[in-house]
């Protein structure tokens, strides 16, 4: 797997969704992911302000 | 089928809906959080000349009156700026709440823990509606137009319009509610520092004699804000004695105004639009004042029966002419300030006097900020950028 969320740290502050240009991530109770829209790009780990995203780009 | 339905009850929402309710059309808001305006996202503080937009503000939803701003550069020394008009630090709880009460009041319906999770389209490509989720149960909201005041955090906007923010355009914030705290109770504290905070800068925002929203916002980038506010409280003692009573985070957009905002039965307004001073991150006033706005524009589209694009884009020439221009050369300003080393930062608060920084963080009459800057000879290559 190559994009990890860490559910414990995350704020649910929307911070990935935002700054995601492919609209692949929603925040509901928790940030879920269409891995279909997905293009690893790191953009949402970067931006996280608690290190709560790891992507490893491939 | 109702006149309008509006995804998201922050201040743009909520403003949006009370202004096209009071010209008498059908409004639905949805929000997809258990309470309106839980858990807050924000530093709380507001203008009081906000209130030509928003209207009195209740006593219940101001934690702490301000008379103006105290700015520390690098090195310690401050400046302290009083405002003719002061302002305030909210509760955003019991403020969201009151302008949500606002909106029902003049006859709009809003409906808490309630996740837009799609919008319809008919076969020309119009929007003319929304899905929604609410209690486990799906259901489906027909309505003539379509307004995303989600804020930055949803993807309908990029889905759309293809609108998101570009990662370098947003300060990435960690804030801390604290209580028992040191600091002077009636002035906002702004701590200047490429060292603490690069790009972006601290905050203390006090609500009451010793409880105070504490936060920091910096560029995206791999050492985090948490790591960057252990730093601040080492040379802080007065802050870091304190205990976190709560804790938020977010991305604030601080550039990347949209150019055009509108297609076929839909509008954006406020942060979903990047519509945030690029200075300072404050959001909220711009986001009442794009909600009104864009519900002028939707109401004379709904009367003449025309929510094309081309009758909504109306409000993209309001909102440009109105705001956008203006916020745009304030983002010129921050790409200037961002080049200031702690050197230049120290100097200009040397430099500058309090009813300069005034207008400074307005954005206003860059030109007397030039000649501030000519006074130091390090800050005249900044003075000839700003000319
Ligand atoms: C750390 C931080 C500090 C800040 N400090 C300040 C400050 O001191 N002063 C200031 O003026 N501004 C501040 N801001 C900015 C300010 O909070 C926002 O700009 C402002 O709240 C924007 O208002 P809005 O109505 O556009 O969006 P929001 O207030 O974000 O409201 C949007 C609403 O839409 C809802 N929503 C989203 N998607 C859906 C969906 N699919 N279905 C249903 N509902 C949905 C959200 O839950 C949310 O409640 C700060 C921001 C941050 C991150
Ligand atoms: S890696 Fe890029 S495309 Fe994938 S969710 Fe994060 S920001 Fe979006
Ligand atoms: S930016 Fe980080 S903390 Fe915020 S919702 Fe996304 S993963 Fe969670």
């Amino acid at each position: 797997m190559t994009w990890i969320i860490n559910i414990n740290k995350c704020m649910r502050c929307g911070g990935c969704v935002s700054v995601c240009p492919t609209a692949a991530l929603e925040l509901r109770d928790n940030v879920i992911r269409d891995e279909k829209l997905c293009k690893l790009c790191g953009l949402c780990d970067q931006a996280c302000p608690v290190d709560a995203i790891k992507v490893n780009k491939p | 089928m109702i006149d309008a339905v509006i995804v998201g009850a922050g201040p743009a929402g909520t403003c949006c809906a009370k202004k096209l309710a009071e010209a008498g059309f059908s409004v639905k808001v949805y929000e997809k959080r258990a309470e309106i305006g839980a858990p807050k996202r924000c530093g709380e503080g507001l203008s009081e000349a906000s209130q030509n937009f928003v209207g009195k503000i209740p006593e219940r939803c101001i934690a702490q009156r301000m008379k103006g701003a105290r700015l520390y550069a690098p090195n310690g020394r401050y400046l302290d700026a009083i405002l003719t008009e002061g302002g305030f630090i909210l509760e955003r709880k019991v403020f969201d709440k009151w302008l949500a009460e606002e909106a029902i009041k003049a006859g709009a319906s809003v409906q808490a823990n309630t996740f837009v999770s799609g919008l319809l389209k008919d076969s020309k490509g119009y929007y003319t509606g929304v899905k929604g989720e609410f209690m486990g149960n799906e259901f489906e909201e027909k309505a003539r137009v379509v307004i995303c005041a989600t804020g930055a955090e949803s993807p309908i906007r990029t889905q759309v319009l293809g609108v998101y923010s570009k990662v370098n355009l947003v300060d990435s914030c960690i804030q801390y509610e604290m209580t028992n705290v040191d600091m002077v109770p009636d002035m906002i504290h702004i701590y200047l520092s490429n060292i603490l905070a690069p790009r972006g800068y601290v905050w203390v925002f006090p609500k009451g004699e010793h409880r105070a929203n504490v936060g920091l916002g910096i560029v995206p980038q791999e050492k985090k804000p948490g790591a960057y506010m252990e730093e601040f409280f080492k040379e802080h003692p007065e802050i870091s004695k304190g205990s976190i009573i709560e804790v938020n985070a977010g991305c604030v957009p601080v550039g990347g105004l949209v150019k055009d905002m509108v297609t076929n039965g839909f509008v954006l307004c406020g942060e979903a639009a990047n519509h945030v001073n690029p200075i300072h991150g404050g959001g909220i006033k711009e986001a009442v004042i794009s909600g009104q706005m864009a519900a002028d524009v939707i109401g004379e589209c709904l009367k003449k029966n025309d929510v094309s694009k081309t009758a909504l884009s109306k409000y993209n020439d309001d909102w440009w002419e109105l705001r956008g221009n203006h916020l745009k050369r304030v983002e010129k300003l921050r790409e200037t300030l961002e080049k200031l080393s702690d050197q230049d930062l120290n100097d200009l608060v040397d430099a500058l006097k309090p009813e300069d920084i005034i207008e400074f963080a307005r954005g206003a009459k860059l030109s007397i900020l030039a000649k501030v800057l000519m006074r130091k000879p390090r800050l005249v290559g900044i003075a000839m950028h700003l000319l």
